[in-house]
Order: structure tokens, then sequence, then C-alpha cells
């Protein structure tokens, strides 16, 4: 720790950096309304954090500096899309916008109005996961502009280099203002599909965390507190939406079992080797009480992140791995394998098949999916195949199938674990 | 993102004896339901007076139980939050704006801590 230099400038720059983080995600918001386009209201952003750079050190930090990086953000905007004005005419609309919004230009109290922030948050959060973008650029995109990511972080998080990201953000930018995309919430026939994209970014980050087992970068796992951040916001602007809850509740059993995953050294430790113990109950409490509030919303028609939430609680709800709830869980993969087939919910429903009712069974459910493409490299295939092979006294063919799956797992640590399995098999 | 407990202190023989005013109270539910949707806040109370609490202790293997109020502390807790945030810094800066919710003649301190992972 260096010293650092203490002092009421000092402190004002301090705090300036914590504010902007906290708040530039809702400034940028309240700026892309006026300007309609979520890259100018960056900078306008940035324009503000400059001024507050500038005038805090000075002057002190303002009472409410959420308040101030907005109104000077938002003035900007306006004097911005006053200079169009100008010059361009194809930009009246946003003048008639303007005329519209009349009043919040010059009441400072409107322009802090919870309410518009927060419709313009959601406008924020549908425009950065529009499909329009490839879900890398999303993600990008949503941890910059939502998740008050820096650059240089997301790509140490993504293992990119940085200029790769840079870039993505940019053309990001670029592709939203060449396709014209509304800075709008959509409502109508498209909403689901919109929301769907808006659960996958989520999802995918917090899987890029949960994928990462502990490493020399703790800047991977934290994504999956990114994640679970994005998806609390979301739950709060989006009170209403089952599937939300049912994100969240996932994410947060999820993460109540973050300190079990991983042994002394680093290791991964499968969920029926975790000790129990080390699962975060608060955060158990809070996936049940968000798994009830989905279920509440949508009674008897669980959507997919609802259900796999519901499997999450089961295990959650056991003392151990042998008094989990597995016809339970096999019922819920059934379910979720209608609502939302996919090879990967196949194999995972073997599994629990297998612990419900044998190998057997499962072990026909998992040559079903011998020759599915999309699990062609997956290394959990043949490891699933080789522990139901090891349970039905086949073992030579068991220490083939983990040295196969050994083979195609493209985590050392994980490796290692397969090629223990095998090298055991025929013990 | 690390989580951290901010423990709210306050000298008992100081708080109104009506208890926060209306206003107070308004301030401070716009403010949990900002921090709440956040994503930062996970949990948070206040508590009863220490009048209705008790220490147990523990000490030279012996236990005892001390009905309260427990006036020889200065500041007790009288409330918390669970917060997780990206780092101290943030932390802080929401208890700065949880403290500057009060009045003038409230004296209040949030004793923040990192909770200790793993």
């Amino acid at each position: 720790m260096t010293p650092q230099p203490t002092g009421p400038a000092q402190s004002a720059l301090n705090a300036i950096d914590t504010v902007f983080r906290l708040e530039s995600p809702r400034v940028i918001a309240g700026v892309a309304r006026i300007v309609r386009d979520v890259g100018i209201a960056e900078e306008l952003a940035q324009d503000a954090l400059v001024a507050a750079l500038e005038q805090w050190p000075r002057d002190g930090v303002p009472d409410n500096p959420g308040a101030w990086l907005m109104a000077t953000a938002k003035h900007r905007a306006i004097d911005l899309v006053r200079r169009r004005e100008r010059y361009a005419r194809k930009l009246a609309e946003v003048g008639r916008d303007l005329e519209a919004a009349g009043p919040h230009l010059d009441e400072p109290s409107a322009l802090h109005d919870p309410d518009d922030i927060d419709d313009d948050l959601l406008r924020l959060v549908f425009t950065a996961c529009h499909p329009v973008l490839s879900a890398q650029a999303r993600i990008a995109l949503t941890l910059r502009l939502l998740g008050g990511l820096t650059t240089p972080e997301i790509a140490r998080a993504f293992l990119a280099p940085e200029a790769t990201v840079a870039q993505r953000i940019v053309r990001a930018k670029r592709t939203l203002a060449a396709k014209a995309v509304a800075f709008e919430v959509p409502y109508g026939p498209d909403r689901q599909a919109r929301l769907n994209s808006v659960l996958e970014v989520i999802y995918l980050i917090f899987n890029e965390g949960y994928a990462a087992t502990a490493g020399d970068d703790l800047l991977r796992p934290a994504l999956c507190e990114d994640a679970l951040r994005l998806a609390r916001q979301l739950a709060g602007l989006m009170p209403k939406e089952p599937e939300v809850h049912g994100l969240v509740a996932l994410l947060e059993l999820q993460e109540s079992r973050a300190a079990a995953r991983t042994g002394p050294s680093g290791e991964p430790v499968l969920l029926k080797d975790q000790d129990r113990r080390r699962w975060n109950r608060l955060l158990i409490t809070r996936g049940f009480t968000a798994l009830g509030r989905a279920n509440a919303l949508s009674p008897g028609a669980p959507g997919p992140y609802a259900l796999q939430a519901a499997i999450a609680a089961c295990h959650a709800q056991a003392y151990s791995y042998e008094e989990t709830d597995w016809p339970k869980i096999a019922t819920l993969y059934a379910l979720l394998a209608a609502r939302s087939p996919s090879p990967v919910v196949e194999l995972n429903r073997a599994v629990a098949v297998s612990m419900a009712d044998g190998p057997e069974p499962a072990l026909e459910i998992v040559d079903r999916l011998a020759t599915e493409p999309a699990l062609r490299d997956y290394h959990l295939l043949p490891s699933v195949r080789g522990d139901l092979l090891r349970r039905l006294g086949r073992t030579a063919e068991a220490r083939a199938e983990f040295e196969r799956a050994a083979g195609l797992a493209r985590n050392e640590r994980e490796r290692g674990l397969l090629l223990r399995k095998a090298a055991a098999s025929e013990e | 993102m690390p989580r951290y407990l901010s423990m709210v202190r306050l000298d008992e023989s100081t708080v109104p004896a009506e208890g926060p005013s209306p206003e107070l109270m308004q301030r401070m539910g716009d403010l949990l339901e900002e921090i709440t949707k956040a994503g930062v806040m996970l949990d948070t109370a206040g508590l009863m007076p220490t009048a209705q609490g008790k220490r147990v202790r523990w000490e030279g293997g012996e236990l005892s139980v001390t009905d309260g109020p427990f006036t020889e502390t200065k500041e007790v807790v009288g409330g918390y939050a669970l917060m997780q945030c990206k780092d101290m810094a943030e932390a802080v800066e929401w208890a700065k704006r949880f403290l500057k919710m009060h009045e003038e003649h409230w004296t209040v301190t949030c004793e923040v801590r990192e909770i200790q992972e793993g």
C-alpha cells in the first residue's frame, strides 16, 4: 500500500472516481435519451467527469454529486442537440422530443426524477443488449456502460487484448448508430425475444466468471459478481418479469457455492464433494426469495431460468449429495428439456436420472447424445459416460472414456482430475 | 466484489425520544430503494434499543449475561447494512449518503468493515 496523499483536494479526487463509477450508467442513460446515441452519450458523461475533476477539488464535492453530474451532462447534451439543429434539419425529430421534454431542460429538480432515471436505464439495458450486436459486443458494451467496468478491466476478465475490446466497443456503438437502433424499451411482439437477449448477456457474463476456476487473476471470478449485480439491478427495473427474477435466483444460488467450488490449491471441487457448510446461507436465502417471486409471477409455467433456479434450489436444500431430491431434479430437467431443449440440458438430465433411477436408463440418454455435433468436443459427455460405465462395472470402457474426456478438457485442473479418474477406474 | 458490513453506531442518549423524523424515514426509504436497485444492498435492519438487549460474555472460562442498556459504551450499534460493493471506496460512498440523510442534531458513525471471504 502506498500512502495516499491526503487533504481536501485529494479526497475530492478519490470521491470523484467512486461517484463517477456509481453514477455513470444513469448519466449515460439520461443523456442518451436526449441525444439518442449511446456513443455520444458516453462521451458527454466523460465531459461531465472532466468538469467535476476541474471543479470539485477547488469548490468541494457537491451535496448531491450524482445530480450534479447528471445536470452537467444533460446541459451539454442539450447544447449539442441545439447546435446540431442549427446545422442539420434531419434532426428535427430530436428537436420535437426536446420540445416535449421542455420543462425537463430548465428545472434542475426534474433532472433527477427517479422514475425517469429508471426508464432511461432500462432503455440503456435494451440498447446495449440489442440483437443487432454480436454476443461478444453486447457483453463488452453492457459491462462498460452498465457495469461501470473500464476497457482494461473487461479485457483482463475475458483474457483478450485491450485493443481488441476497445475496438469491439467502438464498433458496437457504430453499429447501433448505423442501424439507427431506437433508444427505447421494446413493448410489443418482439419484447420477449429482446428480454431474452438481455438475460442471455447477463448469464454469459456470469458463466465466463463461473467457468474460470480461481487463478492468478481474480477478475475472472469477479465477473460472477458483476453479473449478479446487473441481474439484481434488472430485477429492480423490471419487477414484474418472472424470468428476470428466475435469472436472479439462479445466479444467487450458483454464487452461494463459490467458496466451496475450489480446494486449497485452487483445484475444482465437484458438487458431490463440496463442503456444504461453506455455502453462503444469505445468498441461498436470497435465491429462494427471488425464485418465489418468479413463481408467483408465472404460476405453473416456470421459464427456463426459473427451472434452472429450481434445480439449483434442490441442491441448496440438501444436506448432502446423497440426500438430494434426485427424482425432483430429473423431473425439472425433463420440463427444461421440453421448454428449451439442448444437448447440455439432456446430459444434465442423464446425471439426475442416474441418481434417481440408476445408471442404466441414464446411459440410454447419454448414448443418444453420442452423435450430437454440439457435444463432439465437450469433455463432460465422455466424463459422464465414464462415470455411468464405472457404476455398471464396465471398467475398461470407463477408463477409455475418462482418457477421452481428459484429452478434450481445456482446463488444466479438470484434465488432471479426469486422468486421476481414468487411473482409478480399474482399481 | 467484496461484501461490507456497515455498522451504524450512535450515542443512544442523543437519539430524539420520538425517534427519527417522518422526513428522515422517507429519505431513508428512498435511499434504501436506490441502494437495492443498484444491486448493492444484501440485507439491512435497525436494532431495538440496548435497553432490550443482552450481553452474553465468556471470560476466564465463565459465562455471564448482562442486561441492557449498555451505558458504559458511548456508541452502540443501532443498525447495520450488508452491502456488496466494488471496493471500500464505494462502500464508504454509500455510507456517506446514508449519513447525509440525517438532520444536524444527530451524531452517527458508520463503521464499515470488509467481510472475510472463503
